[in-house]
This record gives C-alpha cells, sequence and structure tokens, in this order.
C-alpha cells in the first residue's frame, strides 16, 4: 500500500469539507472494496476520510411504506434488522448473501453503491424498488443515478448520507454466485407494488445495472413465472467473460427473473 | 488407549497452529534485516534493452538495485532441471538457460529482472514500480497451439519449434497392431486443466550472510530443505554445503510447489552477501499465482481398444505437455514417468504406446502439483473407460470388473509393477456405500423436480513413495530417491526422531511418533520429531509424491530395528537374562516369564552412564538408517460420485461423495482422513472450478480469487471415506501413501457423473454452471 493520510469525520458535512481540502481524497466507508484495491496498489488516494464513526449516516427506520438506511450502515445490520425483515425480507436477504460475514460486518450500502460494481448486489435492489438516494447535496432517483459500470450521478466530493426505499408489495432477489468472488454473475431484484412492477438485473451487462422493461410490461398484467416464459433478453452488450459468455448470462437473466417472480413474497 | 499404529490420535502440532503459534519464514526476525522486491516483466515475451535504476536508486530507503548481468558475473548459475529425458530420436532434452534474474530475455509475465533492497517493505516495493525497464515486445507463445504453430516465436534459442523432448514408452507397432484387431474403439480429446497450486501460506524466504564466517543461513518455505541446499551449493554456486544452512520452518502447505527451488530465493541469499543484510521476501497473493509452479496443462488424444468381450486390447496415447518458460526442478519427469507408467490404471492391458511432446510457452513454469502426474493418467484411463461403456452399452462397472488386474504381482507394458490390490473388492464396497443399485430410483426422483441425476465412478490407481534410486537413476534422475532417518534415546528415556521427510501440514509429528510409541509402547508425548533444518538433520530428500509414509518412515523403521537391538543386549546384560527372552512392551524392558524389570528411563540411564555396559558396547543410544524403497507404491481406490444439475443454469451439486481407498497399512486413520478429505476437495476444484486461463498475449487472466475459483466448504458434500487394504508388500509396514489419492481419483469420477447427468460426453474440465449449460444446449448453439 501507498502512504495515505488518514482522517476521521463525525458527520457528513464534516467529511465533505475534508474531502474538498485534500488533495486526492477518498471517502473510506467498511473499506471492503477500497482497501483491498489500496493493498493492490491500484489506487493511492492521498487522504482517506473514515465516515465510520458518523452516527448520523448509520441506522435504519421504518415508516409508512418506506424504509430509509444510512449510507454507514452495514450489510449485517441490514440483513439482520427486525422490522425491515418484517416489512421488507427481500432487502435483509439480499444483504446477508453479499460476502462472507467479514465482509458483511464491514461493508456498507452507501460503499456499495458509490462503488456501483456490476456485479453487486444493492444496484439491482435500488434499481428494482425505484428508491432514492440522497447525499449531502441533493436526491437522485435511482433511475438518474447509475451510469455504467462503476459510474455514477456522483459529483467529486459529494457524500451518500441514506437511501430511501419505498417498500414494495413482495419482491425477490434471486443472485446466481460467480464461482470465484461468490458477486453476482447475474442477480435480478423483482419487487411488485400496487400501480407497477420493476425488474432490475445487475451482472449481466456491459452497461452494468439496467432495467429489463419487456419483463416489466408482461409482469404488469400478469406477475406469474410463466409470464416471462416467452420472454428473452438479447445476448448482445452481455459481460463475456472467464465465467460465462454473453448468451449464458442472457440465459440466467430469464430464468432468474422468472425464479424471483415464483418467490417474490 | 494404544497410541499406536492405527489409533486415531489427536494431532501433537495443532495447539500451536490453532492458536496462532506456528513460527514461519515470515514470523523470522532479523535485526538487520532488510526487505526484498522484485522488479517483474510486464511482458510475457521481450527483449530487456536496458534497465534504469537512477530514480529508484534515489527514493528513500533504498540500499541496492541488483541485476541478472552482476547476478551470472558473480557466477551464480542457471536454474537446472534435475531429471534427465531423452527423446524418442536419442537425443537429449532442451533445458533453456534460466538465470535467476534474466539477463537479455523475460519469457513469462512476472519473470523476475532486478531485485531491490531497501529498508522496508514499502519502500523495496516503491522502488521496484520506479526501475525504469526499456523492454521490446516480442511476439508471445502463450498455449500448447501457439507454441507449436507454424512461424511461432522462439522462446528457447536451443529448443527448436519450443520442444523440450519428444519421449515415448511402449511398443507403437504392437499397440497399433492390437488396436487394428480390435472389435471396439474409443477415441478421445482430453485437456487436463492448468491450476494453480494455491498454499495457504505464500512462499518466503529469509536469507541471513554472516560475513565474519562467510556463512549463510536461508529460511524459507521449502518440502526438502536438504535439496535445496544442494541445488544451492552444487548447481547455483551461492556457497558450499558446509557453508549454507538451510532451514524451513513451519511451511503451510506446499502441494508441490515448494519442493522447487525458485529465483527468488537464489536472488536473496546472493543479495544478503552483495549487501550485508539480511534479506527477508514474502510473496504476496499476485506474485505466487504469477511465479508458483503451475500443474497439469495437458493436451492429449488416445484410443482405447476392446475385443468382443470388453476386454482392452491396446491403448495409444498421445500428450502435448505445457511446461511453461523454463523447466522447473522436477518439470520433465511429471509428464513423463509420472505420467505414462500409470496408463495401464487398474486394468490388465496388453499393448500401450504412449507418445509426450514436452513444449515451452510463454507461461509460468509448471510442475509436478498434488498427485504429479498421475491425475493426469488417473483422469485419461478413467474417461476412456467410462466413454467405452457408454458407447458399447456396457455398464461401466462391468466393464471395469472384467478388466481388473487379479494377480500380483502385475507387471504392466510401462515400466510399474504393481505388489498388492483388490480392485474389484473397493469397487463393490464403494458401490454398496453409493447404493449404486438405487440410483434409478433417484434419478427419476430428481426427474420429477426437473434436475438432472448423474453417477459416475473411476477406480483410480497410483503410483507413491519414489522410489528405488538405482531404477530412477536409470531414467534420467539426478538424485537418489532414499531417506534417512536418526532416532536418538536420551538418559531420561525421551525420543528424537530426526527425520529427512518434512511436515507441511501431514502430520508427522503425529504420525512419525506413533511409530516409536507402537515399537515400544511409550506415550507420544515422549517421542520428538525433528525435522527441516540442515544443521540438525543429516540429509533427506524431502516431502512430496506421498512418500513420507513408504519411505520417510521406513528409514525410522530401519533406525528403530537397530536401536532395539542395542537395547536388547544392554538390557540382557544388566538383567542378567538372554537376549532372546527381552520383552519390550509399555514403555518398559522385562524379562520373560519372569518379574525383573527396567523401567524406560533405566535404559537411557545406563546407556548414558556407562558404568556398566556390556564388552565392547559404546555408550549412548542413537541409531540412523538410510531407506532405499524396492519399488514404488500403489495406493488404489474406487470413487463413487452423484450429481444433480440444473438443466436452466447448468449448476451441478454433488450430492454423495464415496471414497474406498487400498492405502495399505494407516498409521492414523483420523489425519488419513484428513488428507483424502483435502485431496478429495482439491480434485472437485479441478474438475469444477479452478483453471488457470491465459489471454493471448500470455497475461494470466485469472491471477486473484476475484476469478481463480478454489473449492470452499459449500461447493462440498460430506465425504464417505472407506477403506479396504492390502498390505504393501515392499516396505516393513505395508504403508502405500495416501497424500494424493483424493487429487487423483476425484476428477474422472466428477466428470463421468456429470457427463452422464447431461447425457452430454464433451465436457471439459473445470465444469462450470456456464459450460454445463453450455454441453446442454450445445446443439441449440450449433444451430445459431
Ligand atoms: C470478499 C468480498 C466479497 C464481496 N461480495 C459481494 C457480493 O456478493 N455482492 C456485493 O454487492 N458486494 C460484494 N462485495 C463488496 C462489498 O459489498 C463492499 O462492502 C462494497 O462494495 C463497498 O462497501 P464499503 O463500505 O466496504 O466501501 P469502501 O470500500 O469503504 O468504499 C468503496 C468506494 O465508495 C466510496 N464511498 C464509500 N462510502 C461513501 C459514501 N457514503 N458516499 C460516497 N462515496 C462513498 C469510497 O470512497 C470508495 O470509493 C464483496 C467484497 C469482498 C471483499
Amino acid at each position: 500500500m501507498h502512504s495515505t493520510n488518514y482522517h476521521a469525520a463525525t458527520t457528513a458535512a464534516e467529511a465533505a469539507s475534508l474531502l474538498s481540502s485534500a488533495e486526492d481524497g477518498a471517502l473510506l466507508a467498511g473499506g471492503q472494496t477500497l482497501l483491498p484495491t489500496m493493498k493492490a496498489r491500484l489506487a493511492a488516494p492521498s487522504d482517506l476520510i473514515d465516515i465510520s464513526r458518523a452516527e448520523e449516516l448509520r441506522g435504519i427506520s421504518v415508516t409508512d411504506g418506506t424504509a430509509i438506511i444510512g449510507a454507514m450502515t452495514t450489510h449485517a445490520e441490514v440483513a439482520g434488522h427486525a422490522e425491515l425483515r418484517s416489512a421488507f425480507p427481500a432487502l435483509c436477504d439480499l444483504a446477508g448473501r453479499i460476502g462472507d460475514p467479514a465482509v458483511r460486518h464491514r461493508g456498507t450500502i452507501g460503499g456499495s453503491l458509490a462503488n456501483n460494481d456490476p456485479a453487486a448486489c444493492y444496484p439491482a435492489a435500488v434499481l428494482g424498488t425505484g428508491a432514492t438516494i440522497s447525499t449531502n447535496k441533493r436526491d437522485i432517483a435511482a433511475d438518474d443515478y447509475f451510469e455504467g459500470m462503476f459510474a455514477t450521478a456522483l459529483d467529486a466530493g459529494e457524500v451518500i448520507t441514506s437511501i430511501t426505499f419505498p417498500i414494495p408489495d413482495a419482491a425477490n432477489y434471486q443472485k446466481f454466485a460467480q464461482p470465484a468472488s461468490r458477486f453476482a454473475l447475474v442477480g435480478v431484484f423483482v419487487a411488485k407494488s400496487a400501480d407497477r412492477v420493476r425488474v432490475a438485473v445487475t451482472g449481466a451487462s456491459e452497461e452494468g445495472v439496467f432495467r429489463w422493461t419487456n419483463a416489466e410490461t408482461s409482469l404488469s398484467s400478469d406477475f406469474t413465472a410463466d409470464a416471462i416464459g416467452g420472454l428473452s433478453v438479447s445476448s448482445q452488450g452481455m459481460i463475456s467473460d472467464l465465467h460465462g459468455d454473453g448468451s449464458y448470462r442472457a440465459n440466467l437473466v430469464q430464468v432468474l427473473t422468472a425464479r424471483a417472480v415464483a418467490a417474490a413474497s | 488407549m494404544s497410541q499406536g499404529i492405527g489409533a486415531a490420535v489427536k494431532r501433537k502440532e495443532d495447539k500451536r497452529f490453532t492458536t496462532g503459534k506456528g513460527k514461519y519464514t515470515d514470523d523470522i526476525r532479523m535485526e538487520n534485516q532488510a526487505y526484498a522486491a522484485f522488479v517483474r516483466s510486464p511482458h510475457a515475451h521481450a527483449r530487456v534493452n536496458s534497465i534504469d535504476t537512477s530514480a529508484a536508486e534515489a527514493m528513500d530507503g533504498v540500499i541496492a538495485i541488483l541485476n541478472g548481468a552482476e547476478l551470472t558475473g558473480d557466477g551464480i548459475g542457471n536454474i537446472i532441471c534435475g531429471w534427465a529425458i531423452t527423446s524418442k530420436d536419442g537425443s537429449p532434452m532442451n533445458m533453456g538457460a534460466w538465470s535467476a534474474l534474466a539477463t537479455e530475455k523475460t519469457r513469462y509475465v512476472g519473470d523476475a529482472v532486478a531485485i531491490v533492497i531497501a529498508e522496508t517493505n514499502a519502500q523495496a516495493r516503491a522502488a521496484a514500480e520506479a526501475v525504469d525497464i526499456d523492454y521490446e515486445e516480442l511476439p508471445v507463445a502463450a498455449s500448447l497451439a501457439a507454441a507449436l504453430s507454424d512461424g511461432a516465436p522462439q522462446i528457447h534459442e536451443n529448443a527448436p519449434g519450443n520442444i523440450v523432448y519428444d519421449w515415448e514408452i511402449g511398443e507403437n507397432e504392437a499397440t497399433e497392431a492390437a488396436l487394428a484387431g480390435a472389435a471396439h474403439i474409443t477415441k478421445m480429446d482430453i485437456t487436463n486443466n492448468r491450476l494453480s497450486p494455491n498454499p495457504m501460506e505464500p512462499r518466503s524466504a529469509v536469507a541471513i550472510y554472516d560475513d565474519a564466517e562467510d556463512h549463510y543461513t536461508l529460511y524459507t518455505t521449502s518440502q526438502n530443505p536438504h535439496v535445496a541446499r544442494l541445488v544451492l551449493s552444487a548447481f547455483y554456486n551461492v556457497a558450499p554445503e558446509h557453508k549454507l544452512r538451510v532451514i524451513a520452518p513451519d511451511v503451510g502447505g506446499g502441494f508441490g510447489s515448494k519442493i522447487y527451488i525458485y529465483p527468488e530465493e537464489i536472488a536473496c541469499l546472493w543479495a544478503s552477501m552483495k549487501t550485508n543484510r539480511s534479506v527477508k521476501w514474502t510473496s504476496d497473493r499476485t506474485e505466487a499465482f504469477l511465479t508458483d509452479a503451475h500443474g497439469r496443462d495437458h493436451v492429449t488424444k488416445a484410443r482405447m481398444g476392446f475385443d468382443q468381450d470388453g476386454r482392452i486390447v491396446g491403448f495409444k496415447v498421445s500428450t502435448k505437455a505445457n511446461f511453461g518458460a523454463y523447466m522447473s526442478l522436477f518439470s520433465s519427469a511429471v509428464p513423463t514417468y509420472l505420467y505414462a507408467t500409470l496408463l495401464s490404471g487398474t486394468y490388465n492391458i496388453p499393448n500401450i504406446y504412449c507418445e509426450v511432446l514436452g513444449v515451452y510457452t510463454n507461461t509460468v513454469p509448471v510442475d509436478a502439483y498434488r498427485g504429479a502426474g498421475r491425475p493426469e493418467a488417473s483422469y485419461l484411463v478413467e474417461r476412456m473407460i467410462e466413454t467405452a461403456a457408454r458407447e458399447m452399452g456396457k455398464d461401466p462397472a462391468d466393464l471395469r470388473n472384467i478388466n481388473f488386474i487379479r494377480e500380483f504381482p502385475h507387471q504392466t507394458p510401462v515400466i510399474m509393477n504393481y505388489d498388492s490390490g483388490d480392485f474389484e473388492g473397493n469397487m463393490r464396497q464403494a458401490m454398496v456405500a453409493a447404493d449404486w443399485a438405487g440410483f434409478g430410483a433417484r434419478k427419476a426422483e430428481s426427474a420429477m423436480r426437473g434436475k438432472l441425476r448423474g453417477i459416475g465412478m473411476s477406480c483410480y490407481i497410483e503410483a507413491c513413495g519414489i522410489a528405488p534410486s538405482a531404477a530412477v537413476g536409470s531414467l534420467g534422475a539426478g538424485v537418489g530417491l532414499w531417506e534417512s532417518a536418526e532416532v536418538r534415546m536420551n538418559p531420561v528415556g525421551t525420543i528424537e526422531v530426526l527425520t529427512g521427510s518434512h511436515s507441511h501440514g501431514q502430520g508427522h509429528e503425529t504420525t512419525f511418533a506413533q511409530v516409536v510409541a507402537d515399537r515400544f509402547g511409550v506415550p507420544i508425548d515422549t517421542v520428538q520429531i525433528v525435522h527441516g533444518d540442515t544443521d540438525k538433520v543429516q540429509f533427506g530428500m524431502g516431502t512430496y509424491g506421498s512418500r513420507s509414509g513408504p519411505v520417510g518412515m521406513s528409514a525410522i523403521v530401519k533406525a528403530l530395528d537397530k536401536l532395539e537391538v542395542k537395547i536388547r543386549k544392554l538390557a540382557a546384560h544388566l538383567l542378567e537374562a538372554s537376549e532372546a527372552d527381552i520383552v519390550i512392551e509399555d514403555g518398559q524392558v522385562k524379562v520373560d516369564g519372569t518379574n525383573k524389570v527396567l523401567a524406560w528411563h533405566e535404559v537411557g540411564l545406563a546407556a548414558y552412564t556407562g558404568h556398566n555396559l556390556p564388552e565392547g558396547m559404546e555408550p549412548g543410544l542413537k541409531e540412523g538408517a538410510f531407506y532405499d524403497p524396492l519399488n514404488f507404491t500403489f495406493p488404489m481406490g474406487c470413487f463413487i460420485c452423484e450429481v444433480e444439475v440444473d438443466p436452466q443454469t447448468g449448476k451441478t451439486e454433488i450430492l454423495k461423495f464415496v471414497a474406498s481407498d487400498d492405502f495399505g497399512t494407516i498409521i492414523n486413520p483420523m489425519i488419513v482422513d484428513g488428507q483424502v478429505h483435502g485431496g478429495i476437495a482439491q480434485g472437485v476444484g479441478q474438475a469444477m472450478l479452478e483453471e488457470v486461463r491465459y489471454s493471448e498475449d500470455g497475461q494470466q487472466l485469472s491471477a486473484s480469487y476475484m476469478d481463480y475459483a478454489m473449492p470452499r466448504a459449500d461447493d462440498l458434500p460430506d465425504f464417505d471415506v472407506l477403506h479396504h487394504s492390502t498390505p504393501c508388500t515392499t516396505n516393513p509396514l505395508g504403508m502405500k501413501g495416501c497424500g494424493e489419492a483424493g487429487a487423483i481419483g476425484t476428477p474422472p469420477a466428477v466428470i463421468n457423473a456429470i457427463t452422464d447427468a447431461i447425457g452430454n460426453n464433451d465436457l471439459s474440465m473445470p465444469a462450470t454452471p456456464a459450460k454445463v449449460w453450455a454441453a446442454l444446449n450445445s446443439a441449440t448453439i450449433a444451430a445459431e
């Protein structure tokens, strides 16, 4: 690891100001992505601004059909939150299957969304429910937030503070694990609310997480696995790598969507 | 409770391992310690035009930056392969020069070009990044096909066409004639996937030069410290043997990858002398992927012929073996004498011919990895016979059974002479445990759930306990493959066993002590196993090829024999009895049929005080022995794997795995079962998960755990591990060895099961979900 200057921020505002005064600063949340990258000497921020002590960025509140989760909330906290589980079990299940226990006890929802790994799980839930990402500056709708692999609408120096999920009537996340990393080779999040169905796919596309709108249309009139039977996604633009080519991923999108619909609760 | 042979006693060494108190090479800290980092080639094949170290040398903490020209200038010799193989035409193998630091050319990504010594690890790494090398990129051959294509780049000048050797074994004409008369011929193209060894502890070295004594000490992660010292002295000219001490302290796994002497240890020793500092280097995981010797990587065409009744009449095999960029220490033997000699499998095959083309590529050197040649052979033989059964519409167990060897000793057409075994007995035991007969009902039940169930077996055999020195010498080995032991009984009756075997996970500190406990009835806690230090143990050939049991323990038995003779003589004298009446049991020495007895420590004390010894007896109790094996040993067994495939995703789940093995005598069943579990896990890894992949330009695409899939507990079922033993007839304890069997027998069982499930035999390892799905859908894909 290259040497770096460490700072601890106790509020989002303090983090933003430390970030703006650093030469090439980076927020440090759970460190589960950033620290391995630094150890591999692939990233060398001049300053690390640790937000793990910013209490205002932590916590889960469930009210009136929405769940608000602080950016610094760990995957384990989301997975283990009783009230959230009874209102929105699909989100808890998703969080409970990210990485391993060590990753889940350090890694955070804010870090995952800021990083926007094309194979990460949370982006599927955020896009699949149409959640809102709040920062120290503004609120960003999920549909405007994800801009491709590792790219987001966040400006330099912007700090995610919380995520607001509309709680769907029924939802499910199906993750097919990449055999080595156990990230999503393909992951599909399906959410049904009174007025709409949304289907978000992670792991599959070279453009990052995306909505499968054909499936959404079919499912809006017929929310059954059979409604997916006749659909397929094109393998064009699907990721092809050591673990599966585009046609395999396209197949998984279809299979997992049908399974998510069947399992949605 | 007995602690002797056959007792499942807990491992003595586990307290320190499980409480974090093991002492590994990286735990060694010297007062004047500096750190090494290597400047490595980012190109798979490149000419090194110039090395500019000026910026790096000016950086904080940098002590020295040394290169290949200086290394060779100081007389450090090239790295060698220690087994000379002769080609068909009688010519010697083409060994290309391998300097610890590349001089003119780099030949794989990771090839070391310079070594940086600095005060801290971070400083050394930062300076290594700042060394500016002008490379001229050359065309790359990163695969067997590329290296053998017309106009392929020439990797070593003295290896035209990138050929290391073109070797053969067996009778070509007779085999062709037998195949010509066969009623059925099974033909297959089989690839054995390339693997990275991944021991938990990465390689590490601490090199300590003492200028006052002109003496070197090397702490290193080695499976065979004496062999390391031998080649470092005799070939690499680091220092003569009496001026070089090699210590391999606790070592966290090797799987073969820590047999070899790598560039880093040589460079650290030399740099320690150049800088007069102790030099430490510890590989990180990326460096391990880039530089630890890989395993397997064969491409084979084979034909197996059968008569009307299904008896094998001939087997012809043509294999291309990828050597990587350089010939590592044992590399030449792996695809020849450790592979082709096992092509008879457990079957009576009258005619066998095998030719092997060794090929250089711009990849990491390839050498022995858990199983070394035998997994490649067993995969080939067991895939062939299974496929033949399917093609001929025969039951795979019946086809195996009519071809099993039943009389011993059995001379195969490919050198090996099997001493013992009950092949059908093992197969039947495994079939009963796997409920082979009930498979049809289970398959139907899976089908009702939309799943595809399959079952597959493998009846592997392998060769361990390498090996009779004269025999391997006649086949080209540069060393003898005996083992040494020394047994010292102290005045208080405790016993030290010094052994040339090295323990890096195998549990020798327990099992070797059990052999002593078995002999004298003393508790294993009073027996200390000393290994891994060339200053303590006189010599040894080390641990690999499951040889520590059959060869290493046999040497201990020989030394114990000599010690027992002396103890009996001494006791007879002290107890005024005849030697014939002396009985040693429960840690006491008694006169049979009397109440005359010596406590164990009284024997030790008498020997060391020397006050009352028989006429002519020397004081003390210390005996040594060298044991040279009479033959290889032949562990064998039957593995049965049952899987269920999800046809929509191609995901395979192993539902049941039965292993029935013949390891001969078992010293500690708990440790043996652990070895089998680990071996099966590695075998499942090869079959379903692991593969080193290169891009065409020689970049390793799978060089981290994000892309290289290691088997995890939830990839594996509970294993049903059974034994059906026939003692080995050629060593004193009747042991055959168990360290590699799991990795050898598992891949064919798994692939036979998956191909059975999906009804498509065209499936290569690793059978990932994507590949299984593609095999299921190959018809549709072809139509697209
Ligand atoms: C072994 C392993 C397995 C994993 N498996 C999975 C998996 O299956 N599925 C999955 O989805 N993920 C997986 N992950 C990733 C894991 O979820 C990480 O926790 C996550 O990607 C990053 O979160 P973090 O809190 O650790 O962020 P950090 O590593 O601390 O930061 C990541 C990036 O986000 C920025 N950042 C952090 N917080 C904020 C914020 N509040 N506002 C703006 N920017 C911010 C940082 O500056 C940095 O650039 C895995 C990770 C590991 C190590």
